[in-house]
């Protein structure tokens, strides 16, 4: 018998089939991961199995009966649990109050703080969480914050663990820590549901993995029996092809970006930089490591130009231009925020900073903006309904394609990405790597900010590692992962 | 002049406490993440309705209950359309504080046959605490509602944070799809939250029409509402805070009218307390940065 099952799960929306007639079954303390490209169902599945979404047909089963899921809270009563990709917490409550909330502790009509946090106290021992209890939520890191959330599930009773894209906002040591607590919690015989693009951590982690595409189940392994290249096969219908010769050519020429002993200040005159230099040739890819928060963001703002005319940015050998440098392509992590405005059109989207290009001298020919739009919708192969929704309906990774269709059409020499394959699927994240290692090739200095190291090594010539705002060290791009991993934490030598 | 003076004390309460109800109503709203801004309607629409109901029947408390259900039905245009069908609080409480005062100055000369200001022997207003035997000096001439008033800054504080129900209001507010995905029912909060301001806001219009004074007069809320908005936006959602902006008006209003007596043109002493009140505004806004970046 079977902690969960989903047994021919259907659903539509729209004229879209999200999910046909998906089977899976999760076995008691069992890790079971669950992968398939952005769009291939899993979250809907998931959704559906927390009671966000109701299937149009099949149904879900606990240790075999079936229940009836309305709402979450529904879910819940039947010990289903989720951590969500966007962490669903109350900044302002404390670590216990997001913990306990729905099923607080009350005496004599009192809310009872100390049963609360003890019982807190008691869970986090218990599986090796450690979270303090009387800490308001909105002041934690990431990691912490994700470790409230499954505290929470885990609060509530939690035979069934669904976590979606857990490790995406981690740093790799905090993901190792996670999977060890993922572990120890199956051990006490919850079945853990692992939504994931990472495939590494599919086979580190998972027992058994379904996986999925369009919608319906192309695979199930075990673990143990399978591979990357199998997994691959069976997400995308096809092997990935053996990633690309390092470079056609060597970089060479005068550097096209210049950093040269750049120091940033907060608003309260902390430094952010210190004495931070180094050099961008055309046709080189220098990458830039850190754990968040280590200054990547002040730097890619000064690179950029957003962060005004900093001295000690050059550009081609001049000064950088206060508010986006035109000579900077630059490809934004916050691709909702700074790198689309969600509720403008593909076309539009896409247009933006090439407008002069096209407007004549009273007005923007929609005509030409929609057929330029096309253009690049093919080139770069997005998948969406017309160049006229608005861009925000794009999955993932399609929003991530325009918003690179956008910067590597302009005219600029130098590109900076961060994060540039942040929670898209692995065709998407080819395709872009496919993307960035063409811009190099035809001549473009590239900066390339992420947190993951693999990426790093794929396709930078040279590692960065920023620590509390300075280059800590350099490293060639196929240096160990655990040396660059080991200058991340500041550790020197 | 002595401002130290027990009268004075009572003024600045006399002052306080309209502004202060509906203030809490307005914070209770601010937690549970409704951005309420119809206080000034409601508290209109409240001094209105306790005025008629003590005309018909002679009697300040069936205006004051007649008040407390005439606003919190008031309230529900706001959290019907807000609340269940989406729409921007806003664009609707803009719309409510725009009927209250229309409503209110229609409905009067149908009522009472002439419009601006009311009064009659036949309105009874809110008795006294001395006439009830309270023998404190500051409370002697106050409604029996001011010291309500004050005793819910209490209850508020202590509810919001000392009750279940309290922490899912703040939670709701705060998140609203955490709150859906840990299992609370959002909308029950939400709604329960403007309707309750929509009563406070009902013992504030009936404090301001038949404690304060005994009468209606159109348009006699004369920005309390927005200043009591303003309290809320100050108060950072704490009771204790919000006693002490709205004491500042208070101090401000009971100020002026001391003023107006030594001979203040009575335009400058009717601005005094929105001037004062805006420049606290400023001020705090400027301190809360300060903090914030020294926080960070």
């Amino acid at each position: 018998m079977y902690a969960a099952e989903l047994v021919g799960v259907t659903k539509r929306f729209g004229p879209v089939l999200a999910n046909d007639g998906i089977d899976l079954a999760v076995a008691r303390g069992e890790v079971h991961a669950v992968v398939g490209e952005n769009g291939a169902g899993k979250s809907t599945l998931m959704s559906i199995l927390y009671g966000l979404h109701r299937p149009d047909a099949g149904e879900v089963r606990r240790d075999g009966t079936r229940i009836a899921l309305r709402s979450p809270a529904d879910a819940i009563r039947h010990g289903l649990g989720m951590v969500h990709q966007r962490f669903r917490l109350f900044p302002g409550l404390t670590v216990a109050e997001n913990i306990v909330i729905g099923a607080e502790p009350v005496r004599r009509g009192r809310l009872d703080r100390a049963a609360a946090n003890e019982a807190v106290a008691a869970l986090s021992e218990r599986y090796g969480l450690r979270a303090d209890p009387s800490a308001l939520v909105g002041g934690l890191p990431v990691g912490v914050r994700q470790r409230v959330e499954i505290l929470r599930a885990l609060y509530r009773h939690a035979e069934v663990l669904i976590l979606d894209e857990p490790t995406a906002v981690l740093t790799p040591g905090e993901t190792d820590r996670l999977f060890e607590v993922l572990r120890t919690v199956a051990a006490t015989g919850v079945s853990i549901l692992l939504v994931t693009h990472k495939l590494a951590e599919v086979l580190a982690v998972g027992d058994r993995v379904t996986v999925l595409r369009q919608g319906r189940v192309t695979g199930r392994f075990a673990t143990s029996e399978t591979d990357a290249d199998e997994l691959v096969n069976a997400m995308i219908g096809r092997s990935l092809a053996p990633s690309a010769p390092r470079r056609a050519r060597p970089p060479e020429g005068d550097p096209l970006l210049e950093v040269r002993d750049l120091t940033v200040r907060d608003a309260d005159g902390v430094a952010r930089l210190s004495g931070v230099s180094f050099a961008v040739r055309p046709g080189e890819i220098v990458g830039l490591a850190g754990v968040a928060g280590s200054g990547q963001r002040e730097l890619v703002d000064s690179v950029t130009g957003l962060r005004g005319a900093v001295p000690g940015v050059f550009l081609a050998g001049t000064p950088v231009r206060a508010g986006r440098d035109p000579r900077v392509a630059y490809v934004p992590e916050d691709r909702h925020g700074r790198g689309t405005a969600p509720d403008m059109s593909v076309a539009e989207n896409v247009l933006m900073g090439a407008q002069r290009d096209l407007a004549s001298r009273w007005s923007l020919p929609r005509a030409a903006v929609r057929a330029r739009a096309r253009d690049l919708v093919d080139r770069f192969s997005i998948s969406a309904a017309s160049v006229d929704v608005p861009i925000g309906t794009l999955s993932g990774g399609n929003a991530q394609k325009a918003v690179l269709a956008r910067e590597l059409t302009r005219p600029s020499q130098v590109v900076v990405a961060e994060e540039p394959t942040q929670g898209v699927d692995v065709g998407v994240r080819e395709r872009v790597h496919d993307l960035l290692r063409t811009a190099r090739d035809e001549g473009a200095a590239i900066l390339l900010q992420s947190s993951e190291l693999t990426e790093l090594r794929d396709l930078a010539d040279r590692i960065l590692v920023l620590y509390e705002g300075r280059v800590v060290a350099e490293f060639p791009g196929d240096a160990p992962e655990t040396d660059i991993g080991r200058a991340m934490t500041g550790a020197t030598g | 002049m002595n401002v130290f003076e027990w009268s004075f004390l009572a003024g600045v309460l006399t002052a306080t406490a309209p502004v202060l109800l509906a203030a809490l109503g307005g914070l209770l709203c601010q937690v549970a993440g409704v951005f309420n801004i119809a206080l000034e309607g409601q508290l209109l629409w409240g001094a209105f309705v306790a005025v008629v109901v003590s005309d018909l029947t002679g009697s300040a408390w069936t205006g004051v209950a007649g008040a407390v259900a005439a606003t919190v039905l008031f309230s529900a245009l706001l959290s019907g359309p807000s609340v269940a069908l989406r729409a921007d609080p806003i664009v609707v409480a803009v719309g409510l504080n725009l009927l209250a005062l229309g409503l209110t100055a229609f409905l009067m000369r149908q009522i009472f046959g002439s419009g601006g200001t009311y009064s009659s022997p036949d309105l009874a207003g809110l008795p006294d605490l001395g006439e009830l035997g309270v023998d404190v000096p500051v409370l002697r001439e106050q409604s029996p509602l001011v010291p309500v008033a004050l005793l819910l800054v209490a209850v508020m504080a202590f509810w919001l944070t000392r009750t279940r129900s309290g922490l899912r209001l703040r939670a709701v507010g705060q998140h609203l799809d955490a709150a859906q995905a840990v299992g609370l029912r959002v909308s029950g909060y939400r709604h329960g939250a403007t309707l309750v301001a929509g009563a406070l806001c009902g013992l504030a219009g009936a404090q301001l029409s038949l404690g304060n004074v005994t009468l209606f007069g159109e348009g006699m809320s004369a920005g309390r509402g927005w200043i009591a908005v303003v309290a809320v936006m100050l108060s950072g959602v704490r009771p204790g805070r919000l006693l002490l902006a709205c004491l500042l008006f208070g101090v401000a209003e009971a100020f002026g009218f001391r003023l107006q007596g030594a001979g203040l043109p009575q335009q400058a002493a009717d601005a005094a307390p929105y001037v004062i009140t805006l420049a606290a505004l400023v001020l705090a806004a400027v301190w809360r940065r300060k903090a914030t970046r020294e926080h960070a």
